[in-house]
């Protein structure tokens, strides 16, 4: 099999983002999750939430390091692997880039550098500040970068130059307010809640059956915060999910006829949990279906008729020409329902959790242990599944409607140049990835640090030591 | 003035950011096997740019953004034809950043050792690279009619380009040490003071001479201007440094590197991609920019926030304006050992 500079490129943008990803959903929510427990201690002055904003900001750092290295390599890699896709996209594609940067970006790495090494020498309420500056500033830059996905999902606010063979901005607010982004953009959010809360609160919930002792109140605070957000951020996910569903039908039919695998169009149409047979869809041997769900997903009518991929196979082929308009089924049909059933599997553990910490109870057992390894990792692969789904079923476009994926990729780069670079980045990854995971290990094994009230206003250079 | 002339400027400015504050991060970098010579003394020359160099890369990016969004043909010409240094130059940072952020988290010290080593190579990479990138800007690549380039990682290595490479490598040496001697105390303050001179004296030779290669090649007369004040300030710096006025030698380093760089967007002006191939295949300011609509947007983004950012950047640096002594760094463990 011989592999080219091309599919190769594909394999690097997706191994590189979907890496990337893993970190970003967790600095967010966590950002947040970590300057509420800072706001309960500057308000009620009880150390417990000290504590635990000394041991989750910890967690944090480790895991917001490799978000922000792997982040360079995602601005730079569409001008070194996408040069056509930058040429085409660049007068569009680029601001938002460029103001997630100078908006969002500054603002986080510097409030965060104010917030480790600010400890007792900014004032408290300064220092508070600080970390929810930069919650602000890491949801300000999803929500820039989601605006330039969702011009790639549903390209508006811009006209054709024909002549320099561009795609140019006549609306930089239609941009902005893309429906897309206006769904992606709390879906997203939420998600990244559900992440965090379900960290939380599997780190919290494993100290409790794991070790126990004299922090047992701190962990269950923090298990029960981290639950409840979970299952709340699990909600909303569910809800705006529904909502993009709906909006991919009619923006994407091709999406959501491949996520369901359906080649005829049918009304009602039902949606399939699960099927055995061939990976495609085509055949299928075995199928547990619900009727009539997948016309009320996608149309928000019970007896909507949703088109199947051989409608819009031929449709797309007499507006763009001669061509495959069709996204690898099996990526879109698996990722989608995985997608699904790994976050309502996430909330479902989130409200198990509430439940079996209800008044005073302390969740025992195997299934305590279960729950507590799994559940920081469904919303993790839910994620990612998320993002496979949406970029490969919008395949083979790059841009949809205006440019295809093999037209975006660098005329002069080598396919041994992106080889070299995918295998380095590969392997640069997989190692941080295990020294990353046994940092946290290490640190949720620690348990929680001690509280050293911070003096304020002190002059000593012993605060550096918190952090370096 | 044309937006296309406002927007080279903002980004010869976003350049002059990232080099100058990320400048002397990888001085610190470079020189911390040098001046560290035990942990405390290593925890206290990585400590002074603890709390900013996260922010003084996040530079690069909007350097990067910027070009993207402003000049969309320069952004694919240039990130794509400088393949393999600029993938040299992410993993480098890669690790480097990793490094600050991990090294602490446990007190093996063949853990930190490690950690230490990976910061070096990390800042060394970096500080060699973007001056063999810059002086390839500059004197220009091959490219083709539709601006793709045609050349590969050799063609970027001339003896201009490596010369310029050696120059920025050994300014921000200086400027690490000159920023380090106005940071710490005791004994790591004394090498710094020490090493700013030696570093600088070979520095101000290759300056002089990757400067006066600039000029015979691209030069005019306000570029040479340029270059005599710049080589200058980085003389006024190596005497201050002398005169014990270290807060004048980081000032003057500071100034030497902006004032290197203004001359180097000077000699490339108009163009911003210039082609070996065929001057008419060079990228401008005019046929890689974007459109009036996108500059004009851009240019109200950019006039509200970036004094915005500078005010709270330079919030920072006073915050942390002090000395980081490390015999006190010493007396007390890093947070989780």
């Amino acid at each position: 099999m011989s592999l080219s500079a091309l599919d190769l490129a594909r394999w690097q943008f997706g191994i590189t983002t979907v890496y990337h990803f893993l970190f970003v959903p967790l600095t967010i929510g966590l950002a947040f999750m970590v300057a509420g427990f800072q706001t309960a201690w500057v308000r009620t002055g009880q150390e417990r939430y000290l504590r635990l904003t000394r041991f989750y900001g910890e967690l944090f750092l480790i895991n917001f390091a490799l978000g922000v290295v792997t982040g360079i390599v995602q601005e730079f890699q569409f001008g070194m692997n996408w040069s056509a896709y930058s040429r085409f996209v660049g007068d569009i594609f680029g601001a938002p880039l460029a103001i997630e940067g100078l908006l969002a970006f500054f603002l986080e790495s510097t409030f965060l550098g104010l917030w480790i090494f600010g400890w007792g020498r900014l004032p408290r309420w300064v220092h508070l500040a600080t970390i929810w500056i930069t919650a602000v500033g890491t949801v300000l830059s999803a929500y820039f970068i989601l605006a330039a996905n969702a011009w790639m999902q549903n390209p508006v606010g811009f006209t054709i130059d024909q002549a320099a063979g561009r795609a140019e901005l006549t609306d930089f607010l239609a941009v902005l307010a893309n429906p897309i982004v206006l769904v992606m953009f709390p879906h997203t959010i939420a998600a990244a809640f559900l992440t965090a809360g379900a960290f939380v609160a599997a780190v919290a919930l494993w100290r409790l059956v794991r070790h126990g002792g004299p922090d047992d109140g701190a962990f269950r605070t923090a298990a029960s915060v981290g639950a409840t957000v979970a299952l709340v951020a699990g909600i909303l996910v569910a809800i705006t999910g529904d909502t993009s569903a709906r909006q991919m039908t009619a923006i994407q039919p091709m999406k959501m006829a491949a996520a369901e695998a359906l080649y005829q169009t049918e009304a009602p149409a039902s949606f399939s949990i699960l099927t055995i047979g061939s990976l495609d869809g085509r055949q299928e041997l075995f199928s547990i279906r619900i009727p009539d769900l997948l016309s009320l997903l996608a149309t928000g009518d019970p007896n909507g008729q949703v088109e199947g991929i051989n409608d819009i196979q031929a449709a797309y082929q007499a507006t763009y020409g001669p061509g495959d308009y069709v996204p690898y089924v099996p990526v879109a049909y698996w990722t989608f329902r995985l997608m699904i059933g790994l976050g309502l599997l996430a909330a479902a553990a989130a409200a198990w959790l509430l439940w079996s910490l209800r008044r005073g109870r302390r969740p025992v057992g195997r299934a305590a242990v279960a729950v507590a390894v799994a559940l920081p990792f469904l919303p993790l692969v839910a994620n990612s599944l998320g993002w496979i789904f949406t970029e490969m079923a919008r395949q083979p476009w790059i841009v949809f409607g205006l440019l295809q994926t093999s037209a975006g990729v660098s005329p002069g780069t080598s396919a041994l140049e992106v080889l070299l670079t995918v295998v380095v980045f590969t392997l640069l990854y997989g190692g941080l990835a295990v020294v990353e995971v046994g940092l946290l290990l290490r640190r949720i094994r620690a348990g929680l640090p001690d509280a050293h009230p911070p003096d304020e206003g002190s002059d000593l250079d012993e605060p550096l030591t918190f952090a370096y | 003035m044309a937006l296309t002339t406002v927007w080279f400027g903002l980004i010869a400015i976003l350049w002059v950011g990232y080099l100058v504050l990320e400048g002397f991060d990888f001085g610190v970098g470079i020189l911390l096997p040098v001046l560290g010579r035990t942990e405390a003394e290593r925890r206290a020359v990585i400590a002074t740019i603890g709390p900013v160099w996260d922010g003084n890369e996040v530079w690069l990016l909007v350097a990067g953004g910027a070009t993207f969004a402003a000049f969309p043909e320069w952004y694919a010409s240039l990130f794509s034809g400088f393949y393999l240094a600029l993938f040299l130059i992410l993993v480098a940072l890669i690790i480097r950043g990793v490094a600050f952020e991990y090294r602490s988290k446990r007190p093996d010290p063949a853990w930190r050792a490690w950690w230490d080593r990976a910061i070096f190579a990390g800042s060394f990479v970096p500080a060699l690279l973007w001056g063999v990138a810059f002086a390839n800007i500059v004197a220009g690549v091959p490219l083709d009619r539709a601006h793709v380039f045609t050349g590969d990682l050799l063609t970027l290595l001339g003896p201009y380009a490596l010369l310029g490479g050696l120059t920025t490598l050994g300014l921000f040496v200086t400027h690490g040490a000159t920023f380090l001697a106005l940071k710490t105390t005791g004994v790591v303050r004394q090498r710094a003071n020490a090493i700013v001179g030696v570093a600088g004296l070979v520095t101000a030779g290759l300056a002089v001479l990757f400067l006066g290669w600039t000029q015979v090649q691209n030069g005019d007369p306000g570029s040479l201007a340029l270059s005599v004040v710049a080589a200058g300030c980085l003389v006024g710096a190596l005497l201050a440094n002398r005169l014990g006025h270290e807060g004048w030698a980081f000032a003057g380093t500071a100034a030497t590197i902006v004032l290197a760089v203004v001359v180097l967007f000077t000699a490339l002006y108009p163009d911003v991609l210039p082609s070996t191939t065929d001057p008419a295949f060079s990228l401008t300011i005019t046929n890689a920019s974007s459109t009036q609509y996108t500059l004009g947007i851009m240019t109200v983004v950019a006039v509200i926030f970036t004094p915005l950012v500078l005010l709270y950047q330079g919030w920072t640096y006073w915050v942390f304006r002090r000395r980081v002594a490390s015999p006190r760094i010493a007396d007390s463990p890093p947070a989780g050992s």
